[in-house]
């Protein structure tokens, strides 16, 4: 078991064709990921890396039978991508595309909420089940399968605390990206939910950074809850005010969304809150050593 | 991206909101020349600035006669104007605007955000206009009115009538108020606004609604369909570092410390600095490099982070997922050999390459420290800043 993905999810790549699109193809057919066909217009009929290229994601599913797609489209063709998506009951889209426009998702999010499919992303690293299926441009061979549920805004800060789980022994049951955008498709509360009912996680690693306040919304949740342990770190404690850290969504506004109040309210829900970014992987060791 | 107010109120004119009649100069010449086209004997001249908190900071006045502009003109133009929100020195005063005067009865708020918790464009509206909105949110939440917009049909004659309505308008008012949050509503949509303020939005003694201070950011990411909004950007007002970086792909912003840091990713980064911090150590900025970093942009990096003189040392941390240690290791060794490198430099590599990145420095011969652990190299780039000190 595990979230979102597996060995038998079959996954379609839209922008395949594109420098980003054929580089990431070819490390997820390399990493064993079902990656049954690509969509760019016009290039329909074609082959790609092995797989078939269709002109629509309508044709893409009709023929392959795929519940999931990747884009990798420039970010002006992001939403009217996975507008494409949706319309051809695309149950998982995967958005790691960086610099769309925040009406665009905000536009976006209604039509994928009125069609149920799960948007994850845009701007993020994508979804892994180590060993089984890996969508996204994470480095495959940091990750081993294991029990341990990570969730993360920030792409290489989510391989920091991947890499530290594996050398301690524990390899990850998933790991989502959800984005560094204002307006994910996801959030931290959808993935910990999906972490809190899956049987083969035992532990949750949540990487939060400044701006917003989905962190302290997922405290609210965790207590309530979440009753397996949940490690918790914060980038951004050195952050200005008023500065955009890179990503589009974070960033100090009118003096909210400090890491500060994030640990705070992580603290009060009872998660084990993380301050050296170094010691990810060993709070995550003494706190399973703790429960068994 | 900013607008300066002057560029504001020239969207909000084409809109069909209503403005004071004002002319933008940047000489005390064309300030005097402006004035002489606007109607009376005394306008507001404003310094225009990338930064709230001018009227408090000087940079807003009333001034008589076609003297007093050239007064202000004189006293601003070339200079910078330091406000709570700007740093210590301040912002570059190229532009004055100078507007004709209104008679105000009421003074109100008014701001549309994008609102990162429900998801939504959110308009707010308050009776306490010309203080900031953080401060009436914090001390008095009740006096700030809300509609939320739905994406799929926009803003409603409705919600401008209840917005009104509840701030006390009356008669024509409510009409006027209507018409104004149905067109802000329409110019945030259409030229992909993140903020859009007015504040205060006035009633004159008149009875009309008009609006007093215009601001407005545009997203980013939206500029390539605003290509007009694009050209109205203003360089000079942003960090002359901070605007070289974006050019290489590169994403800056200076601290105050003295341990320069290169990572690629926006949260590692931001989570380097705060290891530099834990260790006791004090971060010299913010650096992504990027995902499409190469050895050129590598080089640009170490010219800006070295630009900085507190630069004791400088920490580089990179976990390679889509970037390659070999590509960042080449713009090192290029790096040395072009800018000059006077300080401790501390590399972590791990992820993509790792190894042969390595092998890059170590064939280079340069004195660079390679450190196996990002804890280990965190606490070398802070030793090595401490004995420079």
């Amino acid at each position: 078991m595990s979230i979102l993905v597996d060995r038998d999810t079959r996954v379609i790549c839209q922008g395949i064709t594109g420098s980003q699109g054929t580089l990431h193809s070819r490390h997820a057919l390399e990493y064993g990921t079902q990656l049954v066909g690509g969509v760019t217009p016009g290039k329909g009929g074609s082959v790609h890396l092995g797989v078939p290229v269709f002109d629509t994601v309508r044709q893409a599913v009709e023929v392959t039978q795929a519940t999931a797609s990747v884009l990798y489209v420039p970010a002006r063709f992001c939403l009217d991508s996975i507008l494409e998506a949706c319309d051809a009951e695309i149950e998982l889209i995967v958005a790691i595309t960086e610099g769309v426009p925040t009406l665009d998702m905000l536009r976006a999010k209604l039509v994928v909420a009125a069609s149920g499919a799960r948007l994850v992303g845009p701007n993020c690293p994508g979804v892994i089940t180590p060993g089984q299926c890996k969508i996204g441009i994470m480095p495959g061979e940091i990750h081993r399968p294991g029990r341990v549920g990570i969730v993360s805004r920030s792409g290489t800060l989510t391989y920091e605390a991947v890499k530290q789980t594996t050398d301690r022994g524990f390899g990850q049951s998933t790991c989502v990206g959800i984005g560094g955008d204002p307006i994910p498709g996801t959030n931290f509360i959808d993935v910990i939910r999906l972490f809190e009912d899956d049987p083969a996680t035992d532990a949750i690693v949540m990487v939060g950074e400044i701006g917003g306040t989905a962190e302290e919304e997922t405290a609210d949740y965790i207590k309530e809850n979440v009753s397996k342990p949940v490690i918790a770190y914060i980038a951004g404690t050195t952050a200005p005010k008023g500065k955009r850290m890179g990503h589009a969504g974070a960033i100090i506004a009118g003096g909210k969304g400090t890491a500060a109040e994030k640990y705070q309210a992580l603290d009060a829900a009872g998660a084990v809150t993380v301050k050296n970014l170094a010691s990810i992987g060993e709070a995550l060791g003494e706190c399973l050593s703790a429960t068994q | 991206m900013n607008l300066h107010e002057f560029q504001a109120k020239e969207l909000f004119r084409e809109y069909g909101l209503p403005v004071s009649k004002g002319l933008v100069a940047s000489s005390s010449e064309e300030a005097v020349a402006a004035a002489a086209q606007l109607d009376g004997d005394r306008w507001a001249c404003k310094v225009q600035v990338h930064a709230g908190g001018r009227g408090k900071a000087g940079g807003v006045k009333l001034v008589d006669g076609v003297n007093g502009v050239k007064d202000f003109a004189d006293s601003w133009l070339g200079k910078r104007l330091v406000t709570h929100q700007t740093d210590a020195e301040g912002q570059p005063v190229n532009h004055i605007y100078i507007e004709e005067l209104s008679e105000i009865a009421r003074e109100f708020y008014f701001g549309i955000v994008v609102d990162r918790s429900s998801q939504r464009v959110v308009v707010m509206a308050s009776t306490e206009g010309g203080v900031e909105i953080e401060q009436v949110a914090e001390q008095t939440p009740e006096k700030i009115l809300r509609a939320t917009i739905d994406p799929s049909i926009g803003a409603q004659p409705y919600q401008g009538r209840s917005l009104a309505f509840g701030m006390g308008l009356v008669g024509e008012q409510v009409q006027q108020f209507t018409n104004v949050f149905l067109n802000l509503c329409r110019l945030f949509h259409e030229l992909d606004c993140s903020l859009v303020e007015v504040n205060p939005l006035v009633l004159t003694s008149e009875g009309n609604i008009h609006c007093l201070d215009a601001k407005m950011n545009v997203d980013g990411n939206a500029l390539f369909r605003q290509p007009r909004l694009a050209s109205m950007r203003d360089a000079q007002q942003e960090d002359e570092r901070e605007s070289q970086a974006t050019e290489f792909g590169l994403s800056y912003v200076a601290l105050d410390g003295n341990i320069g840091c290169m990572v690629n990713g926006a949260g590692l980064a931001m989570g380097t600095m705060d290891l530099v911090k834990f260790f006791g150590g004090n971060p010299a900025n913010f650096l992504d490099v990027g995902g499409g970093v190469n050895a050129e942009s590598v080089a640009e990096a170490f010219k800006i982070i070295l630009d900085d003189t507190d630069v004791k040392a400088v920490l580089i941390n990179i976990f390679g997922g889509i970037v390659s240690c070999v590509v960042i290791a080449e713009g090192i060794v290029e790096a040395y050999k072009e800018v000059g490198v006077d300080v401790p430099v501390v590399v972590r590599f791990d992820g993509n390459s790792a190894d042969e990145g390595r092998q890059v420095l170590q064939r280079s011969g340069l004195a660079i420290i390679a450190a196996d652990t990002l804890q280990e190299a965190t606490r070398s780039a802070v030793d090595a800043a401490g004995e420079a000190a």
